[in-house]
């Protein structure tokens, strides 16, 4: 796919961001039935159809070079958005390999590295930087190896070390999340840091999850969707940053909510880590505001069903809790009833 | 098999290291480098012998820097299933092979603040990988190691080479013995233990430092079963409706296999639990000979590890 950049959309102040038709057609709608509940949703993070936001391990799509801005700015202001224990540095290698070799081999047109030995050299054409350095050698980077990647990735990155049969959470950068903080859960376990989520607990989710993720192999990574929404484009929903965008979820009425309310889609891959034994966990956001989604028929009625009949702990979790009805109020008239077809597809 | 994908190797090199060890270089056959690993990592070998295909999992010795090979090391057992005996008496170099990719159930903590490892005789392997990550990591490590004597002492001298001062070499033949007791009574808090070796050994160290009060989690051994000789029976597969004869020298999971049912699994060796599955039911005794299940989960008789157990019985009905 060829992908063009949209480098001037904004994620925050006047939200220019918006998806292209081609953008909308690839959107990876999370539910692939009338209903949502939690479930177990691992599979093997293998090739998807060409075009799809799964055909490459990792994503890169339109609003890449706007992303990458955005995180910058998020930097500036906070630079513990990135941190990483100090055992980790086997591991920040590991993820700046696994998403070098990702998109020089995947977008050739964009990025390219050149590996001679331990001298590596890196070419990211979109964001126009051109690097050499020594691979393992921290000082040969402008900045810490997974920050310096993560820079020129989208999504967020959580870097997770095994021992003791848990993992742990110590190394990531963290910009464009639903409303949780890596400042807060650095150094918390996996069932620590999964702490508040509802339901799933006493569903023995955790206990599944984390057993299946203790033997995650090398070369076969995994990948589930998550989802929320959000108000507004805006991909720093964090809990430091809560006092700018909690209001928001006040102002959502049935008029404005097409272009206010935004579904908000986690397409979620670990990797099994060579050199460190660590995994990573990529958190990609695809943004959708609900306006674009209708321009779907049968997305427009799967959704208005998933959130009119969404369990009350979901949506008091989601955050959803100001606004779920006028969202359902808007979407009502674009559900005549109709049965949905199985599957996630346009139609 | 049901691993994703295998990398065919070409052998490039064997030597016999002891009168009991062969040292196999491997490379990719389709030329390049190996994936990267880390220190403690296992391949699966897979040999593809004239009746039977077998998949014994080997640590990988070669240093996790250097990835154009891959090193293994394989000891003769004198009990052997096909498996040892095929490496030693088939492999010659310019043969190919398969290989799954690494995985660590072995690894070392990242926080400890001290290693100590324990090798007794072909339990040194895992540790030659872990010992070059030891070298560029800037934590203070030593390594204990027992053989039978100097002509059984594997890579001894390139141990004392590469770490000086950092090995103590033991043998029995002159008597001298490791004193788990002086060692894990002296060590600094954060210190993790690591030993693989003979079982007595590992289940001397393990007692040793839980009486010493070390914390569970501080305490790391990795010992490799092959599946136990043990008489014939019938297994039945109840979901795939097929019934299986398993013959006194093939393994629960390689007669499943060969019957064309996958069962998932990691290590082949009774360590990972990957392998687990239901008993539905037994009209004898299971003979449980893994180290993941409790001794309770072993006495409820309720699963098994198809990889190392068996079952003394004549119908034993398994969840497949």
């Amino acid at each position: 796919m060829n992908v063009v950049f949209k480098p001037d959309e904004t994620f925050r102040d006047d939200f220019t961001f918006r998806n292209s038709p081609e953008a909308i057609r690839r959107f990876p709608l999370p539910f692939p039935e009338d209903r949502y509940m939690y479930s177990v949703n691992i599979e093997e993070h293998l090739p998807g159809p060409p075009g799809s936001v799964i055909e490459f391990p990792i994503d890169i799509d339109e609003h890449y070079v706007a992303e990458c801005r955005e995180r910058a700015l998020v930097l500036a202001e906070e630079p513990r958005r990135f941190q990483a224990l100090p055992h980790m540095m086997s591991s920040q290698w590991d993820c700046l390999e696994l998403i070098m070799e990702s998109l020089a081999r995947d977008y050739p047109q964009h990025f390219a590295l050149e590996r001679r030995g331990s001298r590596w050299v890196w070419t990211n054409r979109p964001l126009q930087i051109h690097q050499t350095f020594t691979f393992g050698d921290p000082a040969t980077l402008p900045q810490e190896p997974l920050e310096y990647i993560t820079r020129q990735a989208q999504g967020d990155w959580v870097v997770m070390d095994q021992r003791e049969g848990d993992l742990w959470c110590e190394a990531g950068m963290v910009t464009t999340q639903a409303d949780w903080s890596l400042d807060f859960d650095m150094g918390m376990s996996f069932k620590e840091w999964h702490g508040p989520v509802p339901l799933a607990h006493e569903m023995g989710v955790f206990d599944r999850a984390l057993k299946f993720l203790l033997n995650l192999r090398l070369n076969e990574p995994v990948r589930r969707l998550n989802w929320t929404m959000t108000i507004h484009p805006r991909l720093d929903t964090s809990p430091e940053n809560y006092y700018k965008w909690g209001p928001d979820r006040a102002t959502v009425t049935p008029q404005n909510a097409g272009n206010k309310a935004h579904l908000r889609v986690e397409l979620q891959g670990l990797w099994r880590l060579p050199r460190s034994n660590a995994i990573v966990f990529s958190i990609r956001a695809y943004l959708i505001s609900m306006q674009e989604l209708v321009t779907v028929p049968k997305w427009a009625r799967r959704v208005h069903r998933v959130l009119r009949d969404l369990h009350p702990a979901l949506v008091d979790y989601k955050g959803l809790s100001r606004y779920r009805d006028a969202v359902v109020e808007y979407l009502a008239p674009f559900d005549d009833g109709a049965p949905t077809s199985p599957g996630t597809a346009p139609e | 098999m049901n691993h994703a994908d295998t990398i065919v190797v070409r052998v490039v090199a064997i030597e016999q290291v002891t009168p009991q060890i062969k040292h196999f270089t491997l490379a990719p056959a389709a030329g390049g480098n190996f994936p990267a690993f880390s220190g403690g990592s296992h391949i699966i070998v897979v040999m593809r012998g004239v009746n039977r295909i077998h998949r014994n999992p080997y640590s990988l010795m070669s240093s996790p820097g250097q990835l154009e090979t891959y090193e293994v090391s394989v000891r003769r057992m004198e009990q052997s299933r096909g498996g040892s005996h095929f490496m030693h008496d088939q492999v010659q170099v310019g043969n190919e092979l398969e290989i799954a990719h690494p995985v660590n159930l072995f690894p070392l903590d990242k926080i400890a603040r001290k290693h100590l490892l324990i090798a007794g005789g072909i339990g040194i392997t895992p540790f030659m990988a872990q010992l070059a990550d030891l070298r560029t990591a800037g934590v203070p490590y030593e390594l204990h190691y027992a053989t039978r004597s100097p002509e059984h002492c594997a890579f001894g001298g390139l141990l004392s080479e590469r770490e000086p001062g950092r090995v103590q070499k033991y043998y029995d033949c002159t008597g001298e013995l490791i004193d788990f007791e002086g060692l894990l009574s002296n060590q600094p808090l954060g210190t993790h233990v690591y030993v693989c070796g003979p079982a007595p050994m590992i289940e001397k160290v393990v007692a040793t430092a839980r009486e010493r009060g070390w914390p569970d989690s501080h305490i790391h051994w990795e010992q490799f079963s092959a599946p136990p000789v043990g008489d014939a029976f019938d297994v039945y597969l109840a979901r795939s409706s097929l019934k299986v004869h398993v013959v006194p020298d093939q393994s629960l999971l390689e007669s499943i296999e060969a019957a064309g049912v996958e069962v998932p699994y990691l290590c082949r060796g009774g360590v990972c639990g990957f392998c687990r599955t239901k008993v539905v039911e037994v009209d004898g005794t299971l003979v449980h000979n893994d180290h993941f299940l409790s001794d309770e989960e072993k006495a409820s008789g309720k699963t098994i590890m198809p990889c190392v157990s068996r079952a003394r019985c004549s119908k034993l009905v398994l969840d497949l």
